[in-house]
């Protein structure tokens, strides 16, 4: 079972490994969404969603349920 | 002289794309709305190096040119249409210094349509602060154009912006990704079919829901299908490009971007932990709310009652200063009081964007609506609800504007039709009034029961938001995936200039939206009343003269109440009485709910009318309202009569402008139909349980 964004820590900060292209709005992509690149996770909402990432240097919040369709690896994998 | 250049300024939401907008312009500028749509259009002249004109269109806030919003279509539709007039020379893409990887994947975009694309670097003054340095000489080189390093805040900068804009004509044009890279089978085969024209504008129709490029892609199926290829097909390949332009802006970057890191504050996670905690983040969210209301409730009070005061007044005046070939009745008693109906919600309505506006630049609404969503999800809205309902509070219409950036249709939908239950400005003289009239002045546990009841009423219209839009969650299909993308911008002090600008500006286009509707309905209103079908009517004079002596001082009251009863309005009054004296109400209510459906606050007026007193005179109102009694002898104000026309009133769809402005924002009559009907219903059921409830 990969880990998707939806299962970091705050604080945590991982490389964006693998998405469903069709499971995510084109706006996030274009924010810089992409495999390869940085996320890390800054705050979560009251009750843990939606969730405030940095994307690339991108500041940004999703909900858990697109989140959780983000596959990520640790950093130094 | 040459003609205007055509300038459109192009950037993402919260680079200071409007504040640069303000500096070209100052205050030579305009508001007015793309045809058939709200989204506000600014444009304004600027004057240029060399006695060069600019025509500068500040186009909604977009991140790429993929849309998903109402605002972001238009900036879709006008770069593909050449035809347009107002089709740009020249675009000027505002960027900010912080997040310019990001800014610049639009800027590749515009770029590649072949328009001379100049690049705005705004807030260079926190470059210091934030370890930033750019080689701008090297930019240019990269970028094939020209870059202005600008400060909004400092107004720096600007007089080169004004020069690379006078001189587009040098800007080399060169796309910054050829868009075959992306798939050479797909686009070859595109290019066959369709030699003549630009790939990534066939690209652009291909993929894109705007109207211009639906009509386009049309004529493009029908003239050759070979090229039509599946969703997700296409999704891919958008992909693929954002991977690309990336991968080109990333290598420019790396020649001429540095950031420090070390430098960089850590102001905003600090503010972050504060205003978005669990406990705090609400208790914060809940005294900015509470300031809001104070300062819409009680502040505005003092200009609003001047207002008022000098409308009566005019209205006056104008009935015995005019000349009788100027109809003075109609101008003092339709157009004056109808004139003023508008003006009187313009210190509110100014307030609440002051507010709004201040939350929006500093960067804490972008907070609100994220510690906001969950709650909200649950009743079918999105975080971004929020803004509409508060601003319901003061007027829908601004609020069902504010609708526009939700992207996802159904949740905005629901936003637009359950914002009308929020307590607007135009029920608080309703609810004045009948409070003061039906509950006692008296102390409960230290608090003002009037002013307690008063609070009740104010939950109740969020309340039954909520609730209706829970039950429309439950009945309307999703027909598309529910996205939820919100940039948490950095924060900022607001800029001044911006905040007077916004006020002035929504402030001026709610006059104009409401203006209209209210002020037609006011004259038709005073037609109706003050004219009747029968000999009773006409004979009016004699008729009072019986009862009351001409030189009596109540004559002339008792014959305007007199009149009234005889005209068309009072007809309908009493038509509609079997209809509403379950509710509590007699026919004159009845008049009084008729003439407020179009406008709710037409409704204190009408009762002074009928009750025959001047409008101004609040004490006299109450004490005739309290005297009124049925023809059995009993008081027609009771607590059980009052409290269940204040619910009709809480959800009652009286306002025509409202409707108006639905109808614009869904582009159906459906909507606003539906909206009228059960609303009605909602409001009889409600107030007819109320009634019987507090009768036994």
């Amino acid at each position: 079972m990969p880990k998707t964004l939806a299962d970091l820590t705050v604080g945590e900060v991982a490389i964006i490994d693998s998405f469903e292209v069709e499971q995510l709005p084109m706006k996030l992509i274009e924010m810089g969404c992409l495999p390869g690149n940085e996320v890390g996770l800054l705050q979560l909402a009251p009750q843990g969603d939606p969730l405030y990432l940095n994307v690339s240097g991108a500041h940004l919040a999703i909900r858990r349920e697109t989140a959780a369709c983000i596959n990520v690896r640790k950093l130094n994998e | 002289m040459s003609k205007n250049i055509n300038v459109a300024l192009i950037g993402n939401p919260n680079t200071g794309k409007s504040s640069v907008f303000n500096h070209l312009t100052g205050l030579n500028q305009k508001t007015g709305n793309y045809p058939g749509i709200t989204v506000e259009k600014r444009q304004g002249m600027c004057r240029l190096p060399r006695g060069v004109k600019a025509r500068i269109l500040d186009l909604p806030g977009t991140y790429s040119l993929n849309a998903s919003s109402v605002d972001e279509n238009v900036v879709v539709e006008l770069m593909l249409n050449k035809n347009d007039k107002d089709f740009p020379d020249v675009a000027v893409l505002v960027s900010d210094v912080e997040n310019l990887k990001r800014n610049l994947l639009l800027f590749t975009q515009i770029k590649d349509l072949n328009i001379p694309t100049i690049l705005v670097i705004n807030m260079s003054d926190r470059m210091r602060r934030k370890g930033i340095s750019i080689d701008t000489y090297k930019m240019e080189q990269l970028l094939h154009t020209k870059v202005a390093l600008v400060s909004a805040r400092k107004n720096e900068g600007i007089d080169v912006l004004k020069e690379h804009i006078a001189t587009y004509k040098t800007l080399s044009t060169t796309p910054c990704l050829s868009i075959d890279q992306i798939d050479q089978d797909y686009f070859g085969s595109l290019k066959n079919i369709f030699p003549k024209q630009s790939l990534y504008k066939l690209w652009l129709v291909i993929t894109q829901d705007v109207n211009f490029a639906k009509v386009a892609r049309k004529k493009m199926e029908a003239e050759d299908a070979s090229h039509i290829r599946s969703a997700s097909f296409l999704k891919r390949l958008q992909q693929k490009e954002t991977i690309k332009r990336y991968q080109f802006i990333n290598s420019v970057l790396k020649e001429c971007y540095i950031k420090d890191f070390r430098k960089a504050t850590d102001l905003r996670g600090r503010l972050d932990r504060i205003l978005t905690h669990k406990v705090w983040g609400f208790v914060i969210f809940f005294l900015v709310l509470l300031t809001i209301f104070q300062a819409l409730f009680d502040w505005s009070s003092i200009p609003m009652d001047f207002i008022d005061v000098t409308f009566a007044q005019f209205s006056d005046w104008a009935k015995t200063a005019l000349p009788s070939w100027l109809a003075p009745n109609l101008i003092a008693e339709g157009i004056i009081p109808g004139l003023g109906g508008i003006i009187i919600f313009v210190p509110q309505i100014a307030m609440l964007f002051l507010f709004i506006s201040i939350l929006e630049e500093t960067g804490y609404m972008s907070r609100v609506v994220f510690i906001m969503d969950r709650v909200m999800r649950r009743f079918g809205l999105s975080g971004k609800s929020v803004v509409p309902l508060i601003s319901g509070t003061a007027c829908a219409i601004p609020a069902i504007m504010a609708t526009r950036n939700i992207e996802n249709w159904k949740e905005r939908l629901v936003t637009i039709l359950v914002t009308p239950f929020t307590t607007c400005s135009a029920r608080l003289p309703v609810y004045l009034i009948l409070i003061s009239l039906i509950i006692p002045d008296e102390r409960i546990l230290g608090a003002n029961l009037q002013g307690l009841v008063l609070m009740i009423f104010y939950m109740l219209g969020f309340a039954m938001a909520l609730l209706a839009a829970f039950v429309l969650h439950k009945i309307i299909p999703q027909n598309q995936k529910s996205y939820f993308v919100v940039e948490m911008p950095n924060y900022r002090i607001p800029l001044l200039k911006n905040v007077v600008l916004t006020i002035i500006e929504k402030t001026k286009s709610f006059v104009l939206e409401a203006g209209k509707v209210i002020m037609a309905i006011s004259i038709l209103l005073w037609v109706l009343a003050s004219n009747g079908p029968r000999e009773t009517f006409k004979n009016a004079a004699n008729e009072v003269a019986k009862t009351t002596s001409i030189d009596n001082a109540n004559y002339e009251r008792q014959l305007n109440a007199y009149k009234l009863e005889h005209s068309y309005l009072g007809i309908i009054g009493k038509g509609i009485e079997p209809l509403i004296r379950p509710l509590g109400y007699d026919w004159k209510i009845g008049i009084a709910i008729v003439s407020s459906f179009a406008a709710r606050e037409v409704f204190v007026g009408t009762l002074a009318t009928i009750y025959n007193v001047g409008e101004d005179e609040e004490e006299t109102i109450k004490k005739r309202m309290a005297a009124e009694t049925l023809s059995d002898g009993s008081p027609v104000f009771t607590l059980a009569s009052g409290l269940s026309l204040m619910v009709f009133y809480a959800f009652a769809m009286q306002c025509m402008s409202t409707l108006a402005i639905v109808r614009k924002e869904t582009n159906s009559w459906r909507w606003p139909t539906i909206q009228l009907i059960v609303m009605t219903l909602v409001a009889y059921v409600g107030a007819l349980v109320t009634f019987q409830y507090f009768s036994i």
